[in-house]
C-alpha cells in the first residue's frame, strides 16, 4: 500500500470526527420532557385536534394555518370531529399526510367549534407557558423553529 | 484533467493562496452580514439595491461575452478562434458563478432561496433570470469540458457537444437580455425604463468581456508556453472596437432622448450622475473618469495602428473595462435609484464589509477562472508537445 | 356608505365582542353560523378596497395620530435612522408626494402641506408582478398582501414600486428591545401583543389592516382619524356602487399619485 501510514491516520481522524457528537454527548442522556399544561389548558380538556394528532402534526397544522390566513384570508378553523375523537388512528394520520402531500391541505370540518387560526392568539392563549410547553421539547429534539423571530412569546411569570 | 491544476509553479500557488485569503475575508464578512442583516451595507430604503446587484449586472455581461469567440468559430467557421473558444467558455463559467453568488449575498433571507423553485412565478423576470443563468452555466461547463478533453485525447468532440454549443449562442444573448428586463420593465424608474436597455447591456458586454479576454490571453502568453495567437487577439481587438463604439453611441442616444425632450424625470438621473443633485455629487468624478477612459479607449481602438499594437491595445482594453465597470457597476444601479420616487436624494456608498464581501466573490470567480485556465493551458501545452 | 355608519359601527363592535379578537372558541353558534355571520359583516366581503383621504379635514396632528395608531397596531419599530426606516403610513409634503405636479409659483402653504401616504394597493400592482416567489400578491378583495413566511428578501418589489411604499428589514426589528438607545425610542415594544413583528430580511408595508377587516373593524388609521374628524378618511369597497367611497369619488374631485403609470392606485385624496 502506498502511503499506508497517511491513509490510516486519515481514516482515524475521519472516524474521530464522525463520532465526535456521540463522544461529546456520552453519558449526558437527557430525559424526554413531557409538555406541561397550564390550568387553562387542563380546563379546556381538548385542543383544536386530539392530543395524539397535535403531537405528531402540530407543525403541519400551523403551516396550513399560516398559509390559509395570510394567502386565502381564511381565518377560522373547525376541527374535524373524527380527529378529535381518535386516539392513535393511523388511518387519519395517513389521510392527513395525503391531504398535505396532494397539496389540497383541506380538512373536512365537522365539529361545532370554531377557532381563530393563530399561533400567537389561540395556541399560546391556552399554552401560555411556552418555555415548558414548547421550548423544552424543541430543545430536546434539537430544533429551533423560527416562529418566535416574529410571533410574540407570552409573558411568563417566573 | 483536474490533476493538471494540481501541478504548478510558485507564482500559480501564491496567486491561488492570495485568492483563498480574499475569499476567507469575504466569507467572514458574509457571516457577519448573515447574522446582522443587510444593515451592515450602505443600502437603504431608497437605494435598495447596491454594489452586489451592480456587480451581478456587470458580470452577466462578461459571461455573455464568451459568445463573441464561440459564435465566429461555430457559426462562421472562423478557424482561428478554435484555439481560444474554451477560454471564452471558461471565462463564462467563472462569471456566471460570480453572478449567482452576488444574487445570493444580496438576499435578505438566503436560507429561503429554494422558494424561487418551490413557488415558480413566471411573471417575475428574476425567476427567468435564474433559469437562463443556470442553464448557461451548465451549457458552458459541458461544452468547454468536453471540447477540451476531446482535444487532449486527440479525437473530435461528439456531435451533441456541437448541438449544445449552438444552443449556447442564442442563450448568451438571452442571459443579458433577461437581465436588462429586470430593470427595463419597472414603472416609475425612468433611468432604467428604456427600450434599448437590453441592447446597451449587450453592447457593453461585448466590449468589456472580449477586452478582459484579450488581457487574459496576453497574461497566458506570458506565464505559459501556450500562445493564444496574434491573429486571435487582433480579431478580438476589432470586436472590442465595434462593440465599444456601439456602446458609447447607445449611451449618447439616451442622453439625447432625455435632454432634447427636456422631461425632468428623465434628465435628473443623468444630472445626478454627472454633476450631482441637491448637493450630492459623489458619483460625478467617477462618471467623468468613465467618460475619460471611454474616450481614450475609443481613440486607441479606432486608430488602426494602436489597435494592432498589442501594447496600446492592452491600454485600450483596460480603459474599456474601467469605463464599462463604472457605468454598469456604479452608475446604473445607484443612478437608477437616485433620486427616489419622491425625488429626494438618499446618498449611497458601499461600506467596508460590503466591499470585502464583493472582493470575496470576485476572488472566488478568479479562483475558478485560474484553475480552469490552468487546466486549459496545460492541456494545450500537452497537445503542442 | 351602504350601511349607515352608526349601524356599521354597531356590527363591527359586536364582531369584536364575539371574541374572534382572538380568544379560544365559540360554542354558541351552530355549524356554519360563525362563518356566515362573519361574511355578513360589511368589511369581510369586499372586492376592491379603497381609501379616500379628505385633505380639508386633515392636519399634521391628526396624521401623526393615525401614524402612531398604525405603527402601534403593527409593531412597527422606530429604528432611529432614516437609512433603515420602516414605515407603513407616513407624511410627505405636496411637492414630494406629487413630483411633477408642482410649479415654482406655488404658495408655501400648499408646497409644504403634508399628505398622508401608504401603500396604494394598486389594482395593477407591479410589485406582485416582479416577486419571484409570490410572497407579495393580490388578494381577491384587491389588497396587496405580504407573506412574510415566504419572502426571500430580494427587494425586487421595492425597485418596482413607483410610490416608495415598501420597507425592508435591514436588521432584526427586535433589536429595539436590546439596544440601549433604541429602547428609549420604542417603549413597550412590541406594542400590540396580538400581532407579530417581522424578522430581518423581509419586506413589509401597509396591508389595509387585513387582520382588523377580518374582525369587521375599520383600518386603524381610519378609525382614529374619524374619531377626531368625521369623514377625514373614508374606507370602502369600490366594487359596490352604493358604497360611501363610490359616492365620494363620484361627487368630489380627487387626485391619485402617478396615475399615468397605469398601476391604478386605490388611494385617493380630496384636495
Amino acid at each position: 500500500m502506498y502511503d499506508g501510514g497517511k491513509i490510516i491516520v486519515g481514516l482515524i481522524v475521519c472516524l474521530a470526527f464522525l463520532l465526535s457528537p456521540f463522544i461529546y454527548n456520552a453519558g449526558t442522556t437527557a430525559k424526554a420532557p413531557v409538555p406541561e399544561l397550564t390550568e387553562k389548558a387542563k380546563e379546556a380538556k381538548e385542543c383544536v385536534e386530539s392530543t395524539t394528532y397535535m403531537r405528531a402534526w402540530h407543525m403541519q397544522l400551523l403551516d396550513q394555518w399560516r398559509h390559509e390566513v395570510v394567502r386565502d384570508a381564511k381565518r377560522t378553523y373547525r376541527p374535524s370531529r373524527k380527529a378529535r375523537d381518535m386516539r392513535l388512528d393511523q388511518q387519519v394520520i395517513d389521510q392527513w399526510r395525503h391531504a398535505v402531500s396532494d397539496g389540497t391541505r383541506r380538512y373536512m370540518p365537522k365539529s361545532d367549534k370554531v377557532f381563530e387560526k393563530s399561533l400567537q392568539n389561540t395556541c399560546l392563549d391556552c399554552h401560555s407557558n411556552k418555555s415548558k410547553f414548547c421550548d423544552e421539547c424543541h430543545d430536546y429534539m434539537g430544533i429551533d423553529p423560527y416562529c418566535w423571530d416574529c410571533h410574540i412569546e407570552p409573558e411568563e411569570k417566573k | 484533467m483536474l490533476e493538471t491544476a494540481l501541478k504548478g509553479k510558485q507564482g500559480y500557488w501564491s496567486w491561488l493562496i492570495f485568492l483563498l485569503v480574499m475569499m476567507g475575508i469575504g466569507l467572514g464578512c458574509y457571516l457577519y452580514q448573515f447574522n446582522e442583516g443587510l444593515r451592515i451595507t450602505g443600502m437603504s430604503r431608497d437605494v435598495s439595491w447596491g454594489f452586489y446587484i451592480a456587480q451581478f449586472t456587470y458580470l452577466v455581461g462578461v459571461a455573455a461575452s464568451g459568445v463573441m469567440v464561440v459564435l465566429p468559430y461555430y457559426l462562421h467557421d472562423y478557424k482561428a478562434f478554435g484555439r481560444i473558444t474554451v477560454l471564452g467558455e471558461f471565462m463564462a463559467i467563472a462569471a456566471v458563478t460570480m453572478c449567482i453568488l452576488f444574487i445570493f449575498v444580496d438576499l435578505g433571507n438566503p436560507v429561503r432561496i429554494m422558494n424561487v423553485i418551490m413557488f415558480p412565478s413566471p411573471t417575475s423576470i428574476l425567476f427567468w433570470d435564474m433559469i437562463v443563468l443556470n442553464v448557461y452555466l451548465l451549457l458552458n461547463v459541458f461544452v468547454g469540458w468536453n471540447v477540451l478533453s476531446a482535444e487532449r485525447k486527440g479525437i473530435p468532440y461528439q456531435k451533441w457537444v456541437k448541438v449544445l454549443a449552438y444552443i449556447s449562442i442564442p442563450w448568451a444573448f438571452s442571459i443579458h437580455t433577461v437581465t436588462a428586463f429586470l430593470y427595463a420593465g419597472l414603472p416609475g424608474r425612468h433611468f432604467w425604463m428604456t427600450a434599448i436597455m437590453a441592447a446597451r447591456f449587450l453592447s457593453s458586454a461585448f466590449c468589456s468581456g472580449p477586452a478582459l479576454l484579450i488581457l487574459i490571453c496576453l497574461i497566458v502568453r506570458r506565464v505559459s508556453k501556450f500562445d493564444p495567437g496574434k491573429e486571435q487577439i487582433r480579431t478580438l481587438g476589432g470586436i472590442v472596437a465595434y462593440a465599444m463604439i456601439i456602446n458609447v453611441f447607445f449611451y449618447l442616444l439616451e442622453i439625447f432622448t432625455a435632454f432634447y425632450s427636456q422631461i425632468p424625470g428623465h434628465m435628473v438621473h443623468f444630472e445626478f450622475l454627472f454633476v450631482g443633485v441637491d448637493g450630492y455629487g459623489k458619483l460625478a468624478p467617477w462618471m467623468w473618469t468613465a467618460t475619460g477612459f471611454a474616450v481614450l479607449s475609443l481613440i486607441l481602438l479606432i486608430i488602426p495602428s494602436t489597435r494592432r499594437n498589442e501594447e496600446t491595445l492592452a491600454v485600450a482594453c483596460v480603459s474599456v473595462i474601467v469605463a464599462t465597470w463604472i457605468d454598469k457597476g456604479l452608475g446604473l444601479v445607484i443612478g437608477g435609484f437616485t433620486p427616489n420616487p419622491f425625488e429626494r436624494v438618499t446618498p449611497y456608498w458601499p461600506t467596508t464589509p460590503e466591499i470585502l464581501i464583493t472582493l470575496g466573490v470576485w476572488a472566488t470567480g478568479f479562483f475558478i477562472l485560474t484553475v480552469l485556465y490552468k487546466i486549459a493551458v496545460s492541456v494545450k501545452e500537452e497537445v503542442a508537445a | 356608505m351602504g350601511v349607515n355608519r352608526r349601524e356599521f359601527l354597531k356590527i363591527a363592535g359586536a364582531a369584536s365582542l364575539f371574541g374572534l379578537g382572538g380568544k379560544t372558541a365559540i360554542e354558541i353558534l351552530a355549524p356554519g353560523k360563525v362563518e356566515a355571520s362573519m361574511e355578513a359583516l360589511p368589511l369581510t366581503g369586499g372586492e376592491r378596497w379603497a381609501m379616500v383621504v379628505d385633505m380639508h379635514k386633515m392636519d399634521d396632528a391628526l396624521m401623526d395620530k393615525c401614524i402612531e395608531a398604525c405603527h402601534r397596531e403593527h409593531n412597527v419599530p422606530d429604528l432611529g435612522n432614516p437609512k433603515e426606516e420602516v414605515k407603513w403610513l407616513w407624511k410627505e409634503d405636496y411637492h414630494h408626494s406629487f413630483p411633477g405636479q408642482h410649479h415654482q409659483y406655488i404658495g408655501d402653504h400648499f408646497k409644504h402641506t403634508n399628505f398622508l401616504l401608504m401603500c396604494n394597493h394598486c389594482t395593477n400592482p407591479p410589485c406582485c408582478r416582479v416577486c419571484p416567489t409570490q410572497a407579495t400578491f393580490q388578494r381577491k378583495d384587491g389588497i396587496v398582501m405580504m407573506d412574510m413566511h415566504r419572502c426571500i428578501g430580494c427587494r425586487f418589489c421595492m425597485a418596482a414600486c413607483p410610490f416608495g411604499a415598501r420597507s425592508f428589514n435591514w436588521g432584526d426589528p427586535y433589536r429595539v428591545t436590546r439596544v440601549e438607545e433604541l429602547k428609549k425610542l420604542n417603549p413597550g415594544f412590541p406594542t400590540n401583543r396580538e400581532y407579530p413583528t417581522r424578522s430581518k430580511g423581509v419586506v413589509e408595508k401597509c396591508t389595509f389592516c387585513t387582520e382588523r377587516l377580518a374582525k369587521g373593524l375599520l383600518p386603524a388609521c381610519v378609525e382614529v382619524a374619524n374619531k377626531v374628524e368625521e369623514g377625514a378618511m373614508i374606507f370602502g369597497d369600490l366594487a359596490d356602487p352604493e358604497s360611501e367611497v363610490r359616492q365620494v369619488l363620484k361627487e368630489t374631485y380627487t387626485i391619485r399619485r402617478k396615475p399615468e403609470l397605469g398601476t391604478e392606485p386605490n388611494l385617493f385624496f380630496i384636495v
